[in-house]
């Protein structure tokens, strides 16, 4: 019952992107099959180890909420463990662990996905526990009351008292401002109290049906002796309706945006974001190898520059990722180093784009972004876990899975004046947001205890 | 995973994350088992029977064939990590590991680092308590890279003084960075009650003062004295054949010298003899809790008995007591655990979790109740069932990576566990009966002599413990 918050997502999603992608030469392409009531399901065979992932994704994400109840399809996500008529609360978790199995799920801004890591010849129990909270989940209200608690500890533990976690739930805010990415995936505050079981019963009607699902495995199976049984599991339900999937898109950014966090801390975080397409866009490819350029491996330029010359940052990325439902965010992060100032490392920054937007990446760099992307997209095959993820993303933002095939193509075809064009493009003063954490040292205690007493109590 | 890791903040997930180091724990090794289940599956239990043998130097070698990808993993296990750490020298082991691949006598670290990275490879150094790892993965048409590279700055690492200088700087701001995580303030805290006077005492990065006191030749010293090929677990898994393998070490570390292993003292944390609580103020809106005490080590016989009666305390995630009583009835904490971090040497066990400033007394209240109940009552038939069936069945999911599979075979020789461990462990997780539970749970729980570490807004969160 974990979330994946916007930053999580985008930092799994990129790693996923470079590092995953089917070699159809190894034989793992999936096998796609559409149940009646309009189920997509895909099914990988991996028999190297007796294991198998089954994952449900649902095209359900922040980006689905309405202002004033952001984190809805977070809260419901967590709601979907307390149980059905058949399995009563409490008895999913139990069933799974007890066959040797780990359950949890995750949310994001484009998607809700649950998933049962298991030995093969559980995938049956999985799938029937799967199927059974596709309907009748059982919203009852105090489970919901002390279930808004443990959401709000979760909020706390990741946005609240976590500084990076809040400059980046910030920078989100502040890059988009009519869009729903605007919001935090876990919600705020208010927005959770004011949630009631109602909102939790509709937003549950109108996504969590088998039209707006995919339904993946990934592991030692075999196809055409699991599809009966998937049939006969979620054929019985019905067809949902079909929600709107579309969102206006966020206006263009005109002009630099920046804002401060001042919080206890002890070490800076700089942040910055601009506004790019995602896969739909031809663009997003020469995005992608931009990132490896700059951020993929010590020899990456960020890494050789920011932390080994000038030392100025602790650690220092590029993160983007163009398997998004809307188009997002590029963005770059330096932890600052304490002996180093917080304006050399925004310039420092400023000067490694400057250099991509003055001249083509060599030859040399640009062939070793290739080689990462398509050595890690044989690696990504080592976890079905991994490998389940990135199909069930690729199908629910809306990109589709066979967008695998060209991908790698379409990686290989980008030229080191693509990379700059799409520097000179993209990555524009007036379409930057600057978020930056200042420390602000530890304030006294309130009232008087010793701030580390040690003794009997 | 990140998924997995409820209570590691933003692990595997937020930009720090790449450069945070996490508790370290045997997760792999306490959950490992169960051939029984594996031949009801597939043949997997064949599978992980590695070729083992050792080299004319010394050096431990392990080769798994899997030939589904064409990746390969070599990992390299040291027998040396923090805690032979000169004393007053908290940093060395890490410094160590983290300077080896910042140049060889014939690579400077950028050098290493585009070789491996030119070819999608990857290329890792970790310092733990216990040991080290170093390990190079590559795709099987890379494999000699990968050992060139491995083997390279495993034997020739040069230690240039101005990498030395430049690490140590690094360190030096993660531990800042690391200031800003309470669940790490905690657990520095919390380790330096529960091992006084002990080599788990300080964090394996060390502290600000004892790296700044560091010398390059000490860092040299170390090195010369514990890297050595009679000290190193080589593990090779992926698509390799035995016999390949075999010619490869020979190959790239065959020239490698054997010198005299170092005398390694074992020592046990002493006992709590009362309790002891230690309060950080911070402002947040959390109280980041630790309550805990001594363990046991990885070689105890009561081991299985233990990690039977901290699943079902509080690590069995959703189906554990404690998850269940401070989650799901309460909704004081997002995420709670237990662990026993069972090492060569005794380790620690502690349970921690954040709860909002105002339920930090209900909070450990709560989980006081747990480790008294447990002790108290035998468990029920139903829990010592689902929590066997549990650690049986979940075996092969503990190995279903090459690189996992690499971590596992090295700690399995590491502590000596012998390779019939994979056929064992289930038979020693069969064998705990409700009444061990109780016995371990009796002799390795103390609900009255504990540690206690709370991080947070102090003066509204009066803890009465």
């Amino acid at each position: 019952m974990q979330t994946i918050h916007y930053h999580w997502r985008i930092h799994l999603l990129t790693a996923l992107l470079v590092f995953g992608s089917i070699s159809v030469s190894l034989g793992a392409e999936p096998s796609e099959y559409i149940l009646s009531n309009g189920m997509k399901v895909l099914l990988v065979e991996v028999p190297k180890a007796p294991v198998a992932t089954v994952q449900v994704w649902y095209k359900v994400g922040s980006r689905n909420e309405v202002m004033g109840r952001a984190g809805l399809s977070h809260m419901l996500e967590h709601m979907m463990f307390k149980g059905t008529a058949r399995y009563p609360k409490g008895s999913f978790s139990k069933i799974v662990r007890k066959n040797g199995g780990i359950d949890n799920a995750f949310t994001g801004q484009d998607f809700t996905a649950y998933f049962e890591n298991v030995a093969a010849d559980r995938v049956g129990l999985a799938l029937e526990l799967e199927a059974d909270r596709m309907q009748g989940l059982l919203l009852d209200h105090s489970e919901f009351q002390t279930e808004r608690d443990v959401v709000k500890e979760e909020r706390r533990l990741r946005s609240e008292d976590d500084p990076q976690g809040a400059l980046v739930e910030a920078l989100f805010a502040q890059a988009f401002l009519s869009h729903p990415y605007h919001w935090p995936v876990i919600g705020w505050f208010a927005d959770l109290d004011a949630m009631s079981l109602e909102d939790l019963q509709r937003h549950y009607d109108t996504f969590y049906s088998p039209n707006n699902a995919t339904l993946v495995v990934v592991g030692d199976i075999k196809s055409d002796v699991l599809l009966p049984t998937i049939k006969r599991l979620f054929e019985p339900i019905p067809r949902g309706p079909s929600p709107k999937q579309t969102l206006a898109p966020e206006p263009e950014q005109r002009g630099e945006r920046r804002f401060l966090l001042k919080r206890e801390a002890q070490v800076p975080f700089v942040m910055m974001g601009f506004r790019v397409p995602n896969y739909s866009s031809e663009d997003s490819y020469a995005l992608d190898i931009l990132e490896s350029v700059l951020s993929h491996g010590k020899s990456s330029r960020l890494y050789q520059n920011l932390v080994y010359e000038q030392k100025n940052s602790l650690s220092v990325g590029a993160e983007y990722s163009l398997i998004q439902t809307d188009p997002g965010l590029f963005y770059f992060y330096s932890l600052v180093n304490p002996t180093a100032k917080v304006e050399a490392v925004e310039e420092a920054l400023h000067r490694e784009i400057h250099r991509l937007q003055n001249e083509p990446p060599s030859e040399q760099e640009l062939q070793r972004a290739k080689n990462q992307v398509e050595a890690s997209r044989v690696f990504e095959q080592d976890s079905n876990f991994r490998h389940a993820m990135l199909l069930g993303q690729l199908e629910s933002v809306g990109a589709g899975w066979r967008r695998l095939d060209q991908y790698i193509e379409r990686i290989r075809a980008v030229t080191a004046k693509d990379i700059q064009r799409v520097a000179k493009q993209y990555l524009t003063q007036d379409n930057r947001t600057i978020g930056i954490l200042i420390p602000l040292p530890p304030k006294p205690p309130e009232s008087s205890p010793a701030t580390a007493q040690e003794g009997k109590s | 995973m990140g998924k997995e890791s409820r209570n590691k903040r933003g692990q595997g997930a937020d930009p720090r994350s790449i450069q945070q180091r996490s508790v370290p724990y045997l997760m792999g090794l306490v959950q490992c088992a169960v051939l029984v289940l594996c031949i009801t599956t597939t043949g997997l239990a064949a599978d992980i029977a590695p070729t083992r043998f050792i080299a004319p130097n010394g050096m431990t070698v392990l080769v798994l064939e899997q030939h589904f990808l064409p990746i390969v993993e070599i990992h390299a296990l040291i027998k040396a990590g923090a805690a032979q750490d000169p004393p007053e020298k908290a940093g060395v082991a890490n410094l160590v590991a983290s300077l080896l691949d910042e140049g060889t006598t014939t690579r400077s670290s950028r050098q290493l680092a585009e070789q491996i990275d030119f070819v999608g490879g990857s290329l890792a150094v970790h310092a733990g308590e216990d040991y080290t790892t170093a390990s190079a993965r590559t795709l099987k048409k890379d494999i000699d890279l990968g050992f060139t590279l491995l083997a390279d700055i495993l034997q020739h690492p040069a230690f240039p003084k101005q990498e030395f200088e430049r690490v140590r700087s690094q360190i030096l701001g993660e531990i800042s960075s690391d200031n800003d995580d309470p669940g790490h303030v905690a657990m520095k805290a919390f380790n330096q009650l529960v091992f006084q006077n002990h080599p788990y005492r300080w964090p394996v990065n060390g502290t600000e003062e004892t790296l700044s006191k560091i010398t390059l030749a000490e860092v040299q010293s170390f090195y010369t004295k514990e890297y050595l090929p009679n000290q190193v677990i080589l593990t090779i898994v992926g698509d390799v054949t035995a016999e390949q393998a075999t010619t490869l070490v020979q190959t790239h570390f065959g020239s490698w010298k054997k010198g005299a292993v170092p005398y390694r003292a074992v020592k046990k944390p002493t006992a709590i003899d009362k309790k002891t609580v230690q309060l950080i103020e911070k402002d947040l809106t959390q109280s980041t809790i630790v309550i805990g005490h001594p363990g046991i080590s990885r070689t105890n016989p009561d081991f299985y008995a233990v990690t039977v009666m901290n699943h079902i305390l509080g690590a069995g995630g959703f189906s554990s007591r404690l998850m269940d009583s401070i989650r799901d009835k309460q909704g004081l904490a997002y995420g709670i655990m237990s662990h026993y971090d069972a090492r060569v040497m005794p380790g620690s066990f502690w349970i921690n979790l954040q709860t909002r400033t105002e339920t930090t007394n209900q909070a450990i209240s709560g989980v006081l109740i747990e480790m008294k109940a447990i002790r108290e009552a035998p468990v029920s038939d139903q829990e010592l069932a689902d929590a066997k069936a549990f650690l049986m069945g979940s075996f092969p999911l503990r190995l279903d990576s090459t690189s996992k599979l690499a971590q596992v075979l090295a700690q399995v020789d590491f502590f000596g566990l012998g390779f019939d461990y994979f056929s064992q462990y289930p038979k020693w997780i069969e064998r705990v009966t409700k009444e061990d539970v109780q016995r371990v749970a009796k002799q390795y729980l103390d609900p009255q002599h504990y540690a206690l570490v709370v991080v947070g807004n102090i003066a509204k969160a009066k803890v009465r413990h």
